[in-house]
């Protein structure tokens, strides 16, 4: 399966990836509606924060909304989803994403649009095997 | 009557059987900000429903859940009503907290009936999935008064805006069953079971007064029902005695804005904080999503907490059999077991292809709930019993049957100690071999009950009622049995040992509906931290604890998420019993929902409204004046020469330093009567100081100045109290 990985010591924080992923995500230019998160360590570097496809959300989902796709990235059905957040508080990453204006949670879907909009080499589609 | 599993039964026979006695649709109706202001009555006597508004003034009186409960069974009985009474009421209701899908322990129903045990209103509050789905039909409450002549079952379509009643004459009562068949029935296909939840009771709350409700969910990975249990006070026996067979919600579409709060952000974001800290700090506290309930056994246990032998022990050498470790290898755990969506802290465990030994469903493998604390102990060591997959029955057989673990364990244990002692035998059981430890002959004692056999049917009526048969027909010693038959206005105490905690005792003690701990629990601050050292610090604690913890059952939500689990830094905090940002969350969570300005204030005051109602109900109804407070003697102190002895290092020594008397030389009933005489001298010290931080008068009246500061000075409010006064 294709996860994005990194490699945040090449990150500049130019945050062009939280962007292209909120485009993709919700059309939009909202870098808080972005399923990857760049945030600064204490002025040294940078923090980056994507779910990696572990799928231990699927389990805590009470109504089975969670599910692996063919590609075995974990996606959301939105139809059987009744936005508890459950999943959200349970990443063990913090990868899960809430958004008030957004109905519902919501993660990467492994696009790779962040990895084609990144200058650096920051991060990338990786494949990997669980 | 067809009691078989529900693989054998053919649904559609059942359904072709019923007949509808009555039908209508109602309005659709959207909750606004928590509330549908809007009841659903049904009266079975004449098979009339009705949806009936729900005031402002009742809304900003009484909140809901239990406060809606009270009020309207307050207005629906009289002095003379008794739970038989065709005019008395079972309400199910919600609270506009109740049926968020975001915050932990927000699916909680509350139900009010005037219970068969104390005749006094009794409040229970149950998980599973039927009181959020008949809110989101628009209903913040269902009534039903009156009697059906045959069974029935009362069916709210929340996606047909309907409601019928229909005679159902061939299901099988027993939940485990009726559940899954009902669910099946009233089911379009697989998917659609999680929308509907079925309420329902079992063949011994026929037969007994200690009946209970089950309240379904549908477990999508199980592919099975589970039930949660509105336990206490005979409900369930209510239920049946209204021929009511079940009743069932079917309403599709649940998703997490529902209640259409005004603050959603706030609710998302309380919510999630929660999540985190279930995820990061369970396993280093409760390991409720793992144990559930079991690890209290490990946790009462050291303390000389866990009641043994009918509450004359606190410990015992097999004690831990019954605890967490036994459990986890049992459960079939790695599931999300909340009782309503969201909630991670996720205590109701189950088991699976748990293969029956006795009984109609001996030798089948069965789906079940797993116990609870409360079942281990009552059911378990408090008769001396410690092997846990036999508890593991004992709790199915109460659950599908219908009975409330606690009221039936210690019911077992008062008869199996008087048995031991032989003061009653084998004539008087019916030729059961009541022994403590005998798990046989508890099992077939429940069997007949559900039979409506022999001595089951007997020892379904209650510790109070057994007490004045043991009198009355076979001379026993009134006084000795009013010592150790462990309930108070009727009830049973639930299952811990109260000896040497004061403040618990009066907890129990002034608790309107009877023995039952989830008004106070303060074992621990009372007995181990030393945290209230004083009557007046004691008599606080039962002022606020009693009033925090009804304010769940107003609005709908679970206790348990309050200090079942808890910040990492809350002993850091100025009164980490309260744990004081749980509470912080509790009232933003209130605002969130409903848009109203909230404070710790305001949260006490909804809750105390609703308490001195209930009081006064209780005054109404013959009792509730402070003689109706004395607990019996075992809850206080040692009461036989047994129990003296086992702990005599501890009572030697404050007889000394606290009585001022020397044990030296004296036998060890005299030692008792010292210590007895001090004891009880303290408990009432402690109920003149806890009446008085309640505004009550000395004998537990709540005066007219109390109740107009309340602003539930009603002329029928007032005229009862002031009969008193
Ligand atoms: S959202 Fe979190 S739990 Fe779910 S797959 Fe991604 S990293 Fe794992
Ligand atoms: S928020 Fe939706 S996807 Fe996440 S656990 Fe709850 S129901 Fe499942
Ligand atoms: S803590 Fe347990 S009882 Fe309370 S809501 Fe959660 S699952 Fe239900």
């Amino acid at each position: 399966m294709k996860i994005v990985a990194s490699k945040p010591e090449l990150c500049i924080g130019c945050k062009a990836c939280e962007e292209a992923c909120s485009k993709v995500l919700f059309k939009d230019t909202d870098a808080e509606k972005s399923a990857i998160r760049i945030t600064p360590i204490n002025g040294e570097g940078y923090d980056i924060n994507v779910c990696n496809q572990c799928g231990e959300c699927i389990d805590i989902c009470p109504v089975q909304a969670i599910y692996r796709n063919k590609n075995d990235i974990v996606m959301i059905d939105k139809d059987k989803c009744v936005h508890c957040y459950a999943c959200a508080g349970f990443c063990p990453l913090l990868a899960m994403r809430y958004h008030k204006d957004v109905v519902g949670p919501f993660k990467c879907i492994s696009c790779g649009a962040c990895t084609r909009a990144c200058g650096t080499g920051a991060i990338f589609l990786e494949d990997i095997i669980y | 009557m067809e009691c078989k599993l529900s693989n054998n039964v053919n649904v559609e026979a059942l359904k072709a059987k019923h007949v509808i006695l009555h039908e209508s649709n109602f309005e659709p109706k959207e909750i606004y900000r928590g509330y549908a202001d809007r009841s659903l009555y049904v009266n079975l006597t004449t098979n009339e429903v009705k949806v009936k508004p729900i005031s402002e003034e009742m809304k900003n009186k009484f909140i809901g859940g239990r406060g809606y409960g009270m009020k309207y069974l307050w207005d629906a009985v009289n002095p003379d009503t008794r739970w038989d009474s065709p005019e008395n009421e079972i309400i199910i209701a919600q609270g506009p907290i109740g049926g968020i899908t975001q915050y932990p322990g927000a699916g909680k129903s509350y139900v009010v009936t005037l219970s068969p045990l104390t005749d006094l209103p009794i409040d229970s509050n149950v998980g599973g999935y039927f009181g959020p789905l008949s809110k989101f039909c628009g209903f913040d409450a269902l009534e039903v008064q009156g009697k059906a002549k045959r069974d029935v079952i009362i069916f709210i379509d929340g996606d047909n805006n309907k409601v019928t009643i229909e005679e159902a004459p061939e299901e099988c009562v027993n939940s485990h069953i009726l559940a899954e068949v009902l669910t099946e029935m009233y089911a379009d296909s697989e998917e659609d079971k999680r929308n509907v939840s079925v309420v329902s009771a079992g063949l011994a709350a026929e037969n007994s007064r200690i009946g209970l409700l089950n309240f379904s969910y549908y477990d999508l990975r199980r592919k099975k029902c589970k039930l949660k249990q509105a336990g206490r006070g005979g409900i369930g026996s209510v239920f049946r005695n209204k021929k009511i067979k079940a009743l069932v919600v079917k309403k599709t579409g649940v998703k997490g804005d529902l209640n259409n709060p005004y603050d959603m952000d706030t609710i998302v974001k309380l919510g999630l904080k929660l999540h985190r800290e279930i995820y990061e700090n369970d396993k280093d506290q409760c390991w409720m999503r793992v144990h559930g309930t079991t690890q209290l056994i490990d946790a009462m246990t050291p303390h000389d907490l866990l009641p043994v032998n009918n509450f004359q022990y606190g410990q015992h050498p097999e004690a831990l059999k019954l605890g967490k470790n036994s459990f986890e290898k049992m459960f079939d755990l790695g599931k999300p077991d909340g009782c309503w969506y969201g909630c991670t802290l996720a205590c109701a465990h189950a088991l699976k292809d748990f293969e029956i030994k006795t009984g109609p469903y001996k030798g089948q493998k069965v789906f079940t709930d797993g116990p609870e604390y409360e079942s281990l102990a009552g059911c378990g060591s408090n008769c001396g019993i410690f092997d846990p997959v036999a508890l593991v029955e004992t709790n199915f057989y109460c659950d599908t049957y219908a009975i409330d673990t606690i009221s039936f364990g210690t019911t077992c244990a008062f008869i199996m100690e008087c048995y031991e002692r032989g003061i009653i035998d084998q004539e008087v059981t019916g030729g059961l071999d009541l022994r403590f430890g005998s798990w046989e002959a508890q099992m077939e004692l429940m069997h007949q009950m559900a039979r409506g056999e022999g001595f089951g049917v007997v020892a379904g009526q209650g510790i109070h009622r057994l007490k004045r048969l043991f009198v009355e027909k076979y001379g026993l010693d009134r006084a000795f049995l009013e010592d150790i038959g462990m309930e108070m206005k009727g009830l049973e105490f639930s299952e811990y040992i109260t000896k040497e905690s004061l403040a618990q005792q009066a907890g129990y003690g002034t608790a309107n509906k009877g023995p039952q701990h989830d008004e106070n629990w303060l074992i621990f601050m009372d007995m181990i931290r030393n945290q209230m050292p004083t009557f007046e610090d004691k008599a606080e604690a039962l002022h606020y604890f009693p009033l925090f913890r009804t304010w769940f059952s107003i609005v709908g939500l679970c206790k348990l998420p309050w200090n079942d689990i808890m910040p990492a830094d809350n002993h850091l905090t100025d009164e980490p019993a309260k744990v004081p940002e749980h509470v912080e969350n509790y009232v933003a969570l209130f605002t969130a929902v409903t848009g109203k300005d909230f404070s710790k204030e305001e949260m006490l005051l909804q809750s105390e409204r609703v308490y001195n109602l209930q009081k006064v109900f209780c005054l109404k109804m013959g009792k509730g004046l402070r003689e109706y407070d004395y607990p019996p003697y075992r809850s206080v102190g040692p009461v036989t020469v047994e129990e003296y002895e086992s702990r005599k290092e501890l009572y030697d020594k404050q007889l000394i330093e606290k009585v001022g008397v020397d044990p030296e030389g004296l036998t060890v009933e005299d030692k008792i009567q010292a210590l007895r005489k001090y004891r009880e001298e303290q408990y009432q010290t402690l109920l003149d100081a806890v009446y008085k931080r309640r505004g009550w008068t000395l004998n537990a009246i709540p005066t007219l100045e109390k109740l107009k500061e309340l602003d539930i000075a009603y002329p029928d409010v007032v005229e009862v109290v002031s009969r008193f006064l």
